[in-house]
């Protein structure tokens, strides 16, 4: 009897153990997900700069016209360990120039491989997932336009356990979310700016603090939160304890001068840099969503 | 009387080792944030009048950016000696790596005094000539605190 019940515990444990195993598998993009979407280098590069893809990507110190080879190498310090970025210029052994379109867009919107290994979320796919389908073929387009680099990419610096991958299959459906945080956009503008906010520019990214698995707390979204490097925090932009007008908000994504004209600083530095590319209507639409999304205490 | 003048001394003494106990940096510290408070507070009028939020008068304007200039004369080695990070000390954002690439970090400053001078030749020629000459100073602050000052903002 004894020895039944043990057997049908294995049994149990064994099916919980498969279970979880193909529910935290990394599931590609089809291989046509992007067919007929044809590329626009124009808008791809619009898109990558929005993106911000070439802050994390460039080699470390780049300036200038260096920033369009993404050699990789900027570290990355957190709770989990260094992440370092990759290479993902269109060289074809060091970076990702023999990828397929779809294995690009499962990389970027879905954070997987194409050796069907999950990415750490250090690369914010969780925030690119809602990407337009036009919007990734034009970058893909763009970003094989750009100089290749066969330096090698280095391996992350993760200890135990957040070294096993498969773990970022559990994370992925405990955090990543289908929905827009923001979920009634009150007018065009401010749907653009969403866009812009949650998906390109991931602002939640840094800006939202995070649980102890290092999931996106969406109930404090844009809050505030601490530097995941460990020194200084990440200020709020929620209204409530933010006060910038929308018209402030627009002058520093354009020149980096807060209201009382201290200037920016840090990581957000290469943020604004972005974002002053951008169209003057791109920088009023990201700052007419900040006035929408619900009220943050300040910290 | 002797007594006095042992006492004095002493007293002195005592006094000048108190006065050096409290060369802490702290009068550097607060020369480095005054000079960027006066350089925030010129700005401010040069960007309001970019802006349109003020309006343009030369010689406001070319006051801001002498003030700006004279800013840009200070001795900085002065204020910025060792011992001083954010590191070393509270009520900083000075972060190490100022002293740790000093030569680069002279030069982030050398671009300011470029900026500002910049903006001191056509500060009151008029008010189109603002917006490029603050995209200059803005470029020259950000280069600097995008490595050398503890970010949260």
């Amino acid at each position: 009897m004894i020895r039944r019940f043990f057997r049908f515990l294995l049994l149990a444990a064994l099916i919980a153990a498969g279970f979880a195993f193909w529910m935290t598998r990394a599931v590609p993009l089809d291989e046509d997900a992007l067919a007929g979407v044809e590329g626009n280098t124009e808008n791809g590069q619009y898109v990558f700069t929005a993106a911000g893809c070439a802050s994390c990507h460039a080699a470390p110190d780049a300036k200038g016209d260096d920033k369009l080879v993404l050699a990789g190498g900027q570290k990355f310090p957190s709770d989990f360990g260094t992440f370092i970025a990759p290479n993902i210029s269109p060289d074809p052994t060091e970076g990702i120039g023999d990828w397929t379109a779809a294995q690009f867009a499962s990389a970027v919107t879905q954070g997987v491989s194409p050796e069907g290994q999950h990415y750490y979320p250090a690369f914010p796919y969780g925030a690119y997932a809602k990407m337009e389908k036009q919007d990734l073929a034009d970058l893909w387009a763009y970003m094989k336009t750009l100089p290749a680099s066969d330096t090698a990419s280095q391996p992350h610096d993760v200890g135990f356990p957040f070294n096993i991958r498969r773990a970022l299959g559990g994370w992925k459906l405990l955090f990543m979310d289908d929905n827009w945080v923001l979920k009634n956009a009150p007018s065009e503008q401010v749907t653009r700016g969403r866009y812009l906010v949650e998906t390109l520019a991931h602002c939640g990214e840094c800006h939202t603090p995070r649980n102890m698995l290092g999931g996106m707390d969406t109930t404090r979204w844009l809050a505030g939160a601490p530097n995941p490097s460990g020194k200084g925090r990440t200020p709020g932009i929620a209204p409530g304890g933010f006060k910038w007008t929308e018209g402030e908000i627009t002058y520093y994504l354009e020149t980096g001068f807060t209201p009382d004209f201290d200037s920016v600083g840090g990581h957000m530095v290469a943020v604004v840099d972005n974002m002053a590319e951008l169209t003057e209507g791109d920088r009023q639409a990201i700052a007419a969503y900040l006035k929408s999304v619900p009220e943050q205490p300040s910290e | 009387m002797k007594n006095i003048v042992t006492a004095t001394v002493i007293a002195g003494v005592l006094a000048g080792s108190a006065a050096l106990a409290q060369n802490d940096g702290s009068a550097q510290v607060k020369a480095r944030q005054g000079q960027m408070r006066v350089i925030a507070l010129n700005l401010g009028v040069l960007g309001g009048m970019a802006q349109g939020k003020i309006d343009y008068d030369a010689e406001a304007a070319q006051n801001a950016a002498d003030s700006l200039a004279g800013v840009a004369m200070i001795h900085q080695p002065t204020l910025w000696i060792e011992g001083t990070s954010n590191a070393d000390r509270e009520g900083t954002k000075a972060l190490p790596a100022i002293w740790e690439d000093n030569a680069d970090f002279m030069t982030k400053w050398d671009a300011f005094v470029t900026a500002a001078n910049d903006m001191q030749s056509v500060a009151g020629t008029g008010k189109d000539a603002l917006g490029p000459a603050m995209g200059g100073l803005g470029d020259a602050c950000k280069a600097c605190h995008e490595k050398y000052q503890q970010s949260d903002d």
